[in-house]
């Protein structure tokens, strides 16, 4: 059994002394090819919640459901672009009223099989507000979230009335508004179905999660390990082209970066700053650096009342003008922060609604005429800006290099100066109240690969993420208009007719897209990020 | 003895409740950890309600800590937000944290004590002046530093020993990270033995001992060490807990799924159940050893007796 002997060595070569290991691995990687059965031996983070669809918030615990369920559609790694998946189809006459098909013969790794009920029963539990499921937000454009989770006081309801099964392999959503792109939203891990057990036996299904996906879960050690193998029931066309995933839990990347360089661990997607300026050379070039779907940006307190004149939009305009994203995202971010000239991301693609260029002058350095924006809209708010950021983040380097650019901009060394909030929670804390005095870092990262996602939950009136409290009725009005189009080009159209006002308001200055960064070994290849800055593990080979 | 020994246990309660209503306090002086939860996004008010009651966020803070400490009686430490008991953590974590210290501890004793040892006896001499700067060395240089820096080395680019500890714990593995952990602790030690060896080595009894006509060795290792001691098991009894603490930084470095890692992340996440839990642990380590080394006196030093 020489692949059941190669797989063992993997395991040895983890654990032993890494002396014999190199010998090891080395002759085992001499034999040509690629291993179908190899492991790949993968850095990972301990997720924060427990692993429930709609529980899953972050990039740990996201990687794990993203490898172990596969949605209603699914998005292509490169384009972004949305996908039937489990979907056979999804349809409507008014964008607001769905009809969902399913693929017939579908199967859970557990054998039970994938119905329209695994679907309505995972959504009803998800935004019940007594599951306290993290992203039940997900479910408010579901008629009857209200009555599910109820801004306070119990449910009313155990269920939302908008869902509804026909047959086994067809169910109906009514939505509370127009949403035109709503299919195309389904690809992320809220939506994904649950068989049977999660039900039955809730706790047994924590320890080991079961889904329809590419791999299946095979043991789990908390905070430890966890291993994936290929599902074999699975029904999909991404299976996996490696034998499994390993992924192990490191507490500090440089301990997974030194684990990388000895040959311990082949796939390192928790790149430390620290190594990004030798990492090329480290690793003989084996490394990928590009946009992810984030947008960091710099918001401000619309609520506050000298914030929210004419002449603060000036000042804010100047603002924008005075950061030098070119220089900044070099030095202090190693190129792995590319500067953003609109408010979405490089990765949705010219047709998915990303424009280059569409903030305009606004988002080019231009310190003169900063300087005469900022005196011409009667200088800033409070004789200085303050730009807050949570300090158990790496925000204080870019934070003070921002400011900096501002404060030579206007030729004082006291213009601006960084505001460190002690943890991120605080930060939350103090954003969400509403107790910012000045301007405060924000991040979007996308939930799904669409232009909604970047302006809805950020900038209308009231929505949940609108950290600026900005409102524009003529935005609110576009963007209603957007969701309800037909077409999915004019759709896209609108929604940059919309955005293209906030490049005149600004409620939150566009400062760099995020990058996705990952190094891997000389045992694997075809390492490739997906737009959530994700690695696409069932791409990966091994030698 | 025995009522010296309840009378320490009795001193323990208070410190005990001291320290953890101290952790208590700063953990819920960091704010509402519900929000980060949510990520960058504003949390869903009903949802965030819901977490908030199950957690007994709402509660005063010293009900939420007279709830806690009620559970903790039953031996319920909580969970964390990920769903795990903080006992399950406890019961992974510490037998590793443990096993690293025991190794840490090891090398601490018998080559703190040897160097110091042979340095004391040999005053002046090359060994003695090697030792005296090699510790210099190590006391002026960060753990986190010594840490890296032999991972890089020995990890990395000479590939002798794994760069991280990894799972499941091996000696073997955690040799290098004990010798990190142990390494300020063993020029400390060293130098303290050195120095109480080489006074002693003057002092009468040692003196009458050789004139007795002893063996060297029977002098050196039962009249001049054995006396030589006492103010070293002091030091290692107080060490043991830093050493445990210490831990936090050479986990952290070598990947040890430990007390530090569990910390760590309870502290970032602001789960005071996991920080709180393992914090009061640590207490009870920190005292019990402290206790032990008093003890210790007793046996090394006949004149020191308990009533």
């Amino acid at each position: 059994m020489p692949v059941a002997t190669r797989v063992r060595w993997a395991v040895i070569a983890a654990t032993s002394v890494a002396l014999v290991a190199t010998g090891c691995s080395s002759s085992s990687s001499s034999s040509s090819g690629t291993n179908a059965n190899g492991v790949v031996q993968a850095w990972w983070g301990d997720p924060q919640n427990p692993l429930e669809p709609v529980n899953t918030n972050e990039v740990n615990g996201g990687a794990v459901l993203n490898m172990i369920f596969t949605g209603l559609v699914s998005y292509d790694p490169k384009t972004s672009k949305a996908s039937n998946a489990n979907a056979d189809s999804i349809t409507s006459t008014d964008q607001q009223n769905w009809t969902v098909k399913l693929k017939p013969g579908w199967k859970f790794s557990d054998g039970t099989t994938v119905t329209a009920s695994s679907y309505v029963d995972a959504w009803n539990y998800g935004a019940l507000v007594t599951n306290k499921q993290v992203n039940a937000s997900f479910f408010q454009y579901v008629q009857g979230y209200n009555d599910v989770a109820p801004p306070t006081g119990a449910p009313t309801a155990q269920t939302m009335s908008g869902l509804k099964v026909v047959d086994d392999n067809t169910f109906t959503v009514a939505l509370s508004q127009k949403f035109s792109t709503w299919p195309q939203t389904l690809g992320y891990s809220a939506y994904y179905p649950v068989p049977k057990s999660f039900f039955t036996d809730h706790a047994a299904y924590l320890n080991k999660p079961v889904g329809n996906g590419p791999y299946l879960i095979q043991s789990w050690t908390r905070s430890q390990k966890m291993q994936l193998r290929p599902n074999t029931a699975y029904s999909g066309t991404n299976k996996p082209k490696n034998g499994g995933i390993d992924l192990k839990v490191y507490t500090d990347t440089n301990a997974a970066y030194a684990d990388l360089q000895s040959g311990n661990l082949d796939l390192d997607n928790g790149i430390p700053n620290s190594a990004l300026k030798t990492i090329q050379t480290d690793l003989n070039g084996r490394y990928i650096n590009e946009p992810a779907g984030i947008i960091q940006t710099i918001s401000f307190p619309l609520y506050q009342v000298d914030w929210n004149t004419d002449n603060a939009k000036l000042v804010r305009q100047g603002i924008s003008m005075a950061i030098d994203r070119a220089t900044i995202t070099k030095v202090v971010f190693t190129s792995t922060r590319t500067p953003a000239t609109d408010w979405t991301s490089p990765v949705l693609g010219d047709a998915g609604g990303y424009k280059a260029g569409l903030c305009g002058s606004v988002c080019n350095f231009d310190a003169a005429k900063a300087k005469q924006l900022i005196q011409q809209g009667g200088g800033i708010p409070g004789g200085q800006l303050t730009i807050s950021y949570n300090a158990d983040g790496p925000h204080k380097e870019w934070v003070d290099a921002v400011c900096n650019s501002i404060n030579n901009a206007m030729g004082d060394t006291k213009s601006c100066v960084g505001r460190p909030v002690g943890t991120f929670a605080d930060f939350r804390n103090q954003v969400t109240t509403k107790q910012m005095t000045g301007a405060f870092r924000t991040g979007w990262q996308m939930d799904y690969p669409l232009i909604q996602d970047f302006l809805q939950p950020v900038y209308t009136t009231g929505a949940s993420s609108n950290d600026s409290h900005y409102s524009n009725a003529q935005f609110d009005a576009l963007v209603s208009k957007a969701n309800a189009d037909a077409d999915v080009t004019q759709s896209v159209t609108d929604f940059q007719t919309a955005e293209k006002m906030l490049a005149t308001d600004l409620p939150a200055i566009p400062l760099w897209y995020q990058n996705g960064t990952a190094g891997w070994s000389s045992k694997v290849s075809n390492v490739m990020l997906d737009p959530f800055s994700v690695p696409v593990y069932s791409e990966i080979t091994v030698k | 003895m025995g009522r010296y020994v309840l009378r320490r246990l009795l001193q323990m309660i208070p410190v005990f409740i001291g320290t953890t209503f101290l952790i208590f306090v700063m953990v819920h002086a960091l704010g509402d950890p519900v929000n980060a939860l949510f990520g960058d996004k504003a949390p869903d008010p009903a949802v965030a309600a819901q977490i908030r009651a199950q957690y007994n966020l709402n509660d005063p803070l010293w009900l939420q800590y007279v709830k806690y400490m009620g559970n903790l009686f039953r031996w319920d430490f909580g969970t964390t937000f990920s769903g795990q008991t903080v006992t399950s953590l406890l019961a992974t974590a510490y037998p590793a944290t443990l096993k690293l210290t025991a190794v840490a501890f090891t090398i601490e004793v018998v080559f703190g004590i040897g160097f110091g040892l042979i340095s004391g006896l040999r005053r002046g001499g090359v060994a003695d002046n090697s030792v005296l700067i090699l510790t210099l060395v190590v006391i002026s240089i960060p753990t986190f530093v010594t840490g890296y820096v032999l991972q890089y080395l020995i990890g990395v680019k000479w590939g002798i020993v794994p760069a991280t500890a990894g799972d499941p714990l091996t000696l073997q593995s955690l040799l290098l990270p004990g010798i990190v952990l142990a390494s300020v602790s063993l020029a400390y030690v060293a130098r303290l033995t050195r120095t109480t060896v080489a006074e002693n080595s003057k002092a009468d009894y040692v003196r009458t001992a050789t004139a007795k006509g002893l063996p060297r060795r029977r002098v050196v290792i039962n009249h001049l060490l054995r006396n030589s001691l006492i103010p070293v098991v002091t030091f290692l009894g107080t060490d043991l807990g830093a050493l445990m603490g210490g831990a936090l930084v050479t986990e952290r470095i070598f990947n040890i799924h430990g007390v530090g890692f569990y910390l760590y992340q309870g502290i970032v996440r602001q789960n005071s159940n996991t920080v709180v839990g393992f914090v009061t642990i640590l207490v009870i380590v920190f005292l019990a050893a402290n206790l032990l080394v008093d003890l210790l006196y007793a046996v090394l030093d006949p004149r020191i007796r308990y009533a």
